[in-house]
């Protein structure tokens, strides 16, 4: 059985590309047939993180319309050729995606595919709303910081009411809590929202935590998700949450602050 | 933290300001969210009718859904003006 996974989060520049693309770089170093779909129509980006922009032909758009295959729109994962990533249209046309469209790529991917994974784009239009209504599971990615999570909260309660289970009364989707950004430190000192405050707030299972680490942008920067880069904390925090997902017992890591001399107690970082 | 930070610290914490803040924010808004889509186009059908007869404002009429026990319960509740009353 196939599954779709949508990663969101309501509000625009918490994580949801970097970990689309780590999420599904991983399912697919686990062995998991998966492909990845940008849903940010006109702001395609996941291309980029998953450094294969330079091979985009065809896009999620052309194969709606029909002026594409599946086939042809795929762009094969240099290094994991279990993956494969499905491009955004540059078109700033707002009205590209159907439901009826959008379902009948999904389903054609589901026949191939063990795990779709579904990059929403940031806000509830359209583009959201699509990348979430055909969802068995949801990633929802979420700084500890007010609006993020007031716009996550809000996300949850359309997860909740808009989706195609929701409409058609099935199971509701299965919603994991992702923490990104996260400063260990900074919530010692009471200046960051800890993980058992976000928890509290969101009341949803949490399924990773993702440290604040300058190997994020570096892994941007090369066009290699950050999962790749098991040196790093952020990357091997992602292996955790992949392996969480696929239902291993993993012990939560990042969650406590280094500990620090007496100097540095005295006197500050 | 250090020592200094400690000891020069102000008396609450902006991350426990934060959760505060979204505490009652969220509450409210999961109140606003849990009614029925229709009530703000209901307030604004008996404004319509209301006004046909009398002078009164949107702010006049409000319309309240409360759950007791298993049964839901439509409170209107539409203020006159004074010089209405009398027509009336």
């Amino acid at each position: 059985m196939s599954k779709v996974i949508v990663v969101t989060s309501g509000k625009g520049g918490v994580g949801k590309t970097t970990t689309s693309a780590s999420f599904a770089t991983g399912l697919a170093m686990k062995g998991h047939k998966t492909v990845v779909i940008d849903f940010d129509v006109g702001l395609r980006n996941l291309d980029l993180i998953m450094g294969c922009e330079r091979r985009v032909v065809y896009d999620f758009v052309n194969v709606i319309n029909g002026e594409a295959t599946l086939k042809q729109a795929l762009i094969k994962d240099k290094t994991h050729d279990k993956l494969f990533i499905l491009p955004a249209s540059q078109t700033r046309d707002k009205d590209a995606f159907t439901k009826e469209g959008v379902e009948k790529v999904i389903d054609e991917l589901r026949e191939s595919f063990d795990y779709i994974v579904c990059d929403s784009p940031a806000g509830i239009e359209k583009g959201a709303i699509m990348a979430l209504y055909f969802a068995d599971e949801a990633l929802v990615v979420t700084n500890p910081e007010v609006s993020s999570v007031r716009d996550s909260d809000r996300i949850l309660g359309i997860l909740a009411a808009k989706s195609k289970r929701a409409e058609e009364g099935a199971e509701p989707i299965k919603e994991h809590l992702i923490v990104t950004r996260y400063s260990p430190e900074r919530v010692e000192s009471g200046e960051m929202l800890s993980i058992e405050d976000i928890n509290d707030l969101l009341g949803i299972n949490l399924m990773g935590v993702i440290p604040e680490s300058e190997s994020v942008l570096q892994a941007s920067n090369s066009g290699i998700p950050v999962i790749r880069d098991s040196q790093s904390s952020s990357g091997q925090a992602y292996d955790d949450v992949v392996m969480r997902f696929l239902g291993e017992e993993v012990p939560m890591r990042f969650l406590d602050a280094e500990k620090k001399g007496l100097f540095k107690r005295i006197f500050g970082a | 933290m250090s020592l200094l930070d400690y000891l020069t610290r102000k008396k609450k914490s902006s991350a426990s300001v934060a959760k505060e803040r979204l505490q009652i924010i969220l509450a409210h808004e999961h109140a606003n969210a849990s009614g029925p889509d229709y009530l703000p186009a209901l307030q604004r059908e008996l404004l319509d009718v209301v006004s046909k007869y009398a002078k009164v404002d949107l702010d006049d009429i409000k319309v309240n859904l409360e759950m007791e026990g298993d049964c839901e319960i439509l409170e209107l509740n539409i203020s006159l003006p004074e010089s209405s009353r009398k027509l009336a």
